[in-house]
């Protein structure tokens, strides 16, 4: 703590559950790179893909018919701001990967609109992530990253991919779009993973 | 999609103000002297660290308002009501006083000084910042539309001015007011819509990279207008923030 600010006193809340750097809003605030893409229910599809190519393909109807969670948890935004409390339903990923054959270590989620981000494969089981599709008990609309998108509250939420088409497991890792714009490749949010070298 | 990294090592470094300038009644821009820095890439961003005397610290990020320069740059700071960070920097921090940042940092909002392919920035409020700073380096053909609720809200009014009289023409402004124009202005008040963007816009098929920023509704509204329009999605970047910025 080498610089101090004359005259910031700041307005601290004790508030165990907010990781460094973070503050907490109440609002959901929006990140993204693009226009939002639009994808009509009839279009949408969700693939698995495995390291040989195998693919496992969701329609709509055939994806909100599998088995759901409801999920309560914190968010927390490479920009700053942590949101507390957001309550999700979707399915797991260990549902989604339940009849897969793989031995990957990786995974790169792919969107619609081109958005790509990777995460470590332990990273997505064992409850950790889901593939959402409401939000606070509605459809996920589409700014938010609707129909369907990632969640993996654990780790900075540009890893929690919005308008999620394809699940890539794969044996090395591929760092996404921003993990080779100098963001970190992991992003856990309590080490303050935000850029390459932190 | 070509982007620029961010370089490694991304460690804390003072800064400190050199001079502030009024913008309007609850904004301000921020003159930082930063030993070391090498410049930046119009878009880009930096985080701010604010330290109280105990050890309590507040980061946000701000972009970059000012052309890129070795040693110095500019931040332009809107205060949010109730904000914990954004009336310290508008309505205190003053010449001499310390803070930390690190960056440049954000590699996909970024306007290359080498890019050839004329510019569309279209900008809402304070989300006009980093447009300001890719106008202030424009090398090619680059309008810049912006929207503000008033006059009394409109941000690097001389500035902006400046830039557009020009003797090379490189740079056009348009003004958009949402809920009071000037006196003596031709339109009344109204929110960005088809038509303005079509009078201002290059064709969708000139090959034009278009940089949208400002609060969500105002991108998602103009970002979809823009693809309505026949603009190449890929070709729109947009940078987006909620009413939090505090």
């Amino acid at each position: 703590m080498s610089v101090i600010t004359r005259g910031f006193g700041g307005r601290r809340r004790d508030d165990a559950d907010l990781p460094p750097g973070q503050y907490r809003t109440d609002d959901f605030p929006v990140l993204s790179a693009g226009p939002t893409p639009r994808i009509g229910l009839d279009k949408w599809e969700l693939t698995v893909v495995t390291e040989i190519g195998e693919r496992t393909t969701w329609s709509w109807p055939e994806f909100t018919a599998l088995p759901a969670d409801e999920t309560t948890v914190d968010i927390h935004c490479v920009t700053h701001w942590s949101k507390f409390g957001t309550r999700w339903r979707g399915v797991s990923i260990d549902t989604l990967l339940a009849d897969v054959e793989s031995s990957a270590e990786y995974v790169v989620a792919h969107s619609y609109g081109g958005y790509t981000t990777n995460i470590p494969l332990e990273d997505l089981l064992d409850g950790q992530a889901w593939v959402a599709y409401e939000f606070d008990g509605e459809p996920l609309v589409p700014v938010h990253g609707g129909p369907a998108r990632l969640l993996v509250p654990h780790l900075y939420f540009w890893k929690s991919a919005k308008w999620l088409r394809a699940l890539e497991l794969r044996l090395d890792d591929d760092p996404g779009f921003w993990e080779t714009a100098g963001y970190h490749n992991y992003g856990d949010p309590w080490r303050e993973q935000r850029y390459r070298a932190d | 999609m070509a982007r620029a990294a961010i370089p490694g090592g991304l460690t804390w470094r003072p800064a400190i103000v050199a001079a502030t300038r009024v913008e309007t009644a609850t904004a301000r821009t921020l003159v930082l002297d930063v030993d070391g820095w090498t410049g930046h890439l119009p878009g880009q961003h930096i985080d701010v660290r604010l330290t109280a005397p105990d050890g309590y610290t507040a980061q946000r990020s701000y972009s970059i308002s000012s052309a890129p320069e070795p040693g110095r740059l500019e931040v332009t700071v809107q205060a949010v009501t109730d904000g914990e960070v954004s009336p310290y920097l508008v309505d205190v921090a003053g010449p001499g006083d310390q803070l930390e940042i690190r960056g440049p940092l954000g590699g996909w909002f970024v306007r290359r000084p080498a890019d050839p392919r004329p510019a569309l920035l279209i900008g809402g409020g304070s989300g006009v910042a980093p447009l300001v700073s890719m106008v202030r380096a424009a090398t090619a053909p680059t309008r810049l539309l912006y929207s503000t609720r008033s006059p009394s809200d409109e941000l690097f009014r001389a500035d902006l001015a400046a830039a557009a009289a020009a003797d090379d023409a490189r740079v056009a402004v348009t003004h958009v007011y949402t809920r009071v124009a000037p006196p003596g202005w031709p339109n009344p008040p109204r929110r960005l819509d088809a038509d303005t963007l079509a009078r201002v816009a290059w064709p969708h098929d000139a090959n034009v990279v278009a940089f949208v920023c400002g609060p969500t509704a105002f991108v998602e509204t103009v970002a979809d207008l823009l693809v309505d329009t026949g603009h190449n999605p890929a070709n729109i970047r947009t940078e987006r923030f909620g009413p939090s910025r505090g």
